[in-house]
């Protein structure tokens, strides 16, 4: 990590695990006794029970240990260098999910709102084309791989610094 | 080196990791998917088309025509689907 100063001592939460987690709980956890931060944004990625008009009984989360965590990393601390955050927590989940539950979870916290929306639509836009998971769909016909979309590469690519 | 496979080019190949030496003559991740699709039908198979696969050496995302000397472990998996 390249930053300096005051930036090393923000709290960075990042798991990836197969339990839940509660949303409430860690929006809280992140802003609990401080009165620098003046702004939190989360976003929740949960399953869900349709994909077009097909019906989804479950996705199952394949992952590469090690990596993702690595991967998320470098990913929180170029967030941190580019918008200046109070505190970040990244939970990705893995194994299998059902419509309606959670797999992801990033909050971002700052002085300032902007900041904090920004960083999360980043780090949601890589984690869908960099993190190393991969979603396998459960449906009435079988088991598929969930294929990439273009559009998410767009969405990460439009954060490339020129 | 270590040779980890994730998603369907795990299941194309039949499992999820091995320890290989390939020949010097492999000297980059290109290479080596070459090297890899001709050792048998799941490799072909899960290498077909070489332009989807993507690759990481040592935990870390690669080209194709990255240099693959002194790496310990090197995956290949497909694009990317999480978040």
């Amino acid at each position: 990590m390249n930053t300096a100063g005051p930036r090393m001592t923000i709290p960075v939460t990042i798991r990836i695990q197969q339990g839940d987690f509660d949303v409430a709980k860690e929006i809280g956890a992140l802003s609990e006794g401080r009165t620098d931060i003046g702004a939190v944004v989360s976003f929740s990625g949960i399953c869900r029970g349709t994909e077009g008009s097909r019906e989804i009984a479950a996705l199952t989360l394949e992952h590469y240990p090690g990596m993702a965590e690595a991967e998320i990393r470098r990913h929180a601390e170029e967030a941190m260098s580019r918008w200046p955050l109070q505190g970040l927590t990244i939970i990705h989940r893995f194994g299998r999910i059902e419509p309606g539950q959670n797999i992801v979870l990033v909050v971002t916290a700052s002085s300032h709102r902007q900041a904090a929306f920004q960083a999360a639509e980043f780090l949601m836009d890589y984690l869908k084309t960099s993190a190393p998971f991969w979603k396998r769909e459960e449906s009435a016909k079988g088991a598929s791989w969930v294929e990439a979309h273009v559009h998410d590469d767009a969405a990460a690519a439009r954060w490339t610094k020129s | 080196m270590k040779v980890k496979y994730f998603a369907w080019v795990r299941e194309r190949i039949g499992k999820a990791e091995e320890m290989l030496e390939p020949p010097s003559s492999v000297r980059t991740v290109e290479d080596l998917i070459g090297w890899l699709a001709g050792r048998g039908d799941g490799y072909a198979y899960a290498f077909e088309t070489p332009r989807v696969i993507r690759a990481a050496i040592d935990h870390t995302h690669v080209r194709s025509d990255a240099a693959i000397s002194g790496a310990r472990e090197i995956a290949f998996f497909p694009p990317m689907t999480g978040g």
